[in-house]
């Protein structure tokens, strides 16, 4: 029977037949493309600082991005010393063996080969800055915690490094070399970043990085190195352990 | 139709129907490639959130001690190989966020200036709808009510989604800046409220998915090829009449 109305229904069902391969046809094309991409990324051979190559650049442009917008005006926000918790999490260990009496000194490489020395009681002429604020740690926890020392800004000033906060990084490595972080200078100059020697209104403890360590509120907690040996001053980024480790470099908040 | 009143010989008036196909056009090419684009990069957030969300799993369902479900169960984390992956997880999401971001963020653009929002935003009447809808899709009610391309429990959850994408957003913001952007933080609650937040939102993404699922198998073929496709083969029905045969078609001469 050649009925016009079923000509027309065989000419719909070529129609469709034709349009469902297609569509179903990129369709599958573009998902195993999509997959095929991302296994590239994931499989891709991680770099000596344990990311992938791609990934470490979208950190970089990131931290580009977010930097545009960093003001150093813009603090973490203040708690009363009371909200602070009475003894605050210690959750590395990594250049902190044995323990440090008052034999430690504080090296400040204002260039290579003019090392500046100086003793906690230098720190402390300063004037004391407290801060309590809401520690983070890249892990995922936080905690309100109290912290007084010297304002690296102030101590910059004090001790003429004038020239030096013009660079753009500082470097800061434990005395016995095995932790060491680098943090962009805007970070170091924000007013609440502290040369650190009093946890709740007393010396540090040895697992908090006594006699001095770095707290800076902008950064994850990986980025506030515990017991200060050496500090450099750098236009390149200085080596950073957690960056190492596969770790965005900046961690600013 | 003249045509169809034609007797036959037994007296009866005959008239017959053939059924035919014809293409519906249903969903844009733009909303297609938006979904499809939108499920593989929603997994990858999903996936290496959960590798960062290894790194401090404290949120339970439960009251005092005790615990009803536990996020999530060590077995978990074992089958999807999470353990000790914080930094891997941590580079994906924060490449996959602009994926996520620009791609949810075109698509509403898309549903606003190409007018497809009137098809899925609710309306005055939708949420009481949906609870029909809801009725019928569980077989405790028989009907449905009259729908549009979506029905109305399909506009509240289409909308809901795009407002809990936006919500991912904000409150991952916060998380990731929460001194920069410390009035996003203020926002959502605080430090620890938002990344509760960004946590119960994600888990609100995996029930939305079983549920869209579901619907979707129970749907049909049609239903699924069309978010594919473009577009639905509706049947319907075509009155024919077949030529009479000349021996039958002499009743004008009794």
């Amino acid at each position: 029977m050649s009925d016009p109305a079923q000509e027309k229904d065989k000419a719909v069902q070529r129609e469709i037949s034709r349009r469902t391969i297609m569509s179903f046809s990129v369709f599958f094309v573009c998902m195993a493309l999509g997959v095929f991409l991302f296994l590239k990324l994931y499989h891709e051979p991680a770099s000596a600082d344990n990311v992938q190559p791609t990934l470490r650049t979208v950190f970089k442009t990131n931290e580009k991005l977010f930097s545009l917008f960093y003001s150093k005006i813009r603090q973490a926000r203040s708690f009363k010393k009371k909200d602070a918790v009475p003894n605050a999490r210690v959750n590395g260990d990594v250049g902190m063996g044995g323990t440090l009496d008052t034999s430690w000194r504080l090296k400040v490489v204002r260039k290579p080969g003019d090392t500046l020395v100086l003793t906690l009681d230098d720190i402390k002429a300063l004037p004391k800055t407290e801060v309590v604020f809401d520690f983070k740690c890249v892990e995922g926890w936080s905690q309100v915690t109290y912290w007084g020392g010297a304002r690296f800004s102030d101590f910059l000033q004090k001790y003429n490094l004038v020239s030096q906060s013009t660079m753009k990084y500082v470097g800061m490595i434990t005395p016995d070399g095995t932790y060491y972080v680098g943090n962009d200078m805007p970070s170091m100059m924000q007013p609440q970043t502290l040369l650190c020697y009093e946890l709740n209104g007393k010396p540090l403890p040895q697992n908090q990085g006594y006699p001095l360590r770095l707290i800076i509120p902008v950064k994850y907690g990986i980025k506030h190195l515990k017991r200060i040996g050496i500090m450099y001053f750098s236009n390149e980024k200085p080596k950073d352990y957690w960056a190492e480790q596969g770790y965005d470099y900046y961690s600013g908040l | 139709m003249a045509a169809a009143k034609k007797k036959r010989s037994n007296g009866l008036l005959y008239v017959a129907f053939i059924f035919l196909k014809r293409i519906v056009k249903k969903h844009p090419l733009a909303i297609r490639w938006f979904h499809w684009i939108n499920f593989p990069v929603l997994t990858v957030m999903i996936w290496s959130g959960l590798l960062i969300y290894w790194a401090n799993d404290v949120y339970r369902l439960g009251w005092g001690d005790k615990t009803l479900v536990k996020f999530f169960p060590q077995s978990i984390y074992d089958a999807l190989n999470v353990p000790f992956h914080l930094s891997t997880g941590m580079a994906f999401h924060f490449f996959f966020m602009w994926l996520f971001f620009v791609n949810g963020f075109l698509y509403v653009l898309y549903t606003i200036f190409s007018g497809e929002w009137r098809y899925l935003a609710p309306d005055k009447h939708s949420f009481k709808e949906a609870w029909l809808v809801l009725l019928h899709d569980l077989h405790i009610r028989k009907t449905a009510p009259p729908q549009g391309k979506y029905n109305a429990a399909q506009r509240v959850a289409y909308s809901a989604i795009i407002v809990m994408g936006a919500g991912s957003i904000i409150t991952g913001l916060a998380i990731y800046k929460p001194i920069q952007l410390y009035w996003l933080c203020y926002l959502c609650g605080g430090y620890e409220a938002a990344r509760i937040e960004h946590f119960a939102l994600t888990i609100g993404y995996v029930l939305f998915f079983l549920i869209h699922v579901i619907q979707v198998i129970l749907a049909g073929w049609n239903n699924f090829q069309a978010m594919v496709t473009g577009f639905e083969v509706e049947q319907y029905k075509e009155v024919t009449v077949p030529e009479p045969e000349p021996a039958e078609t002499t009743t004008t001469d009794a």
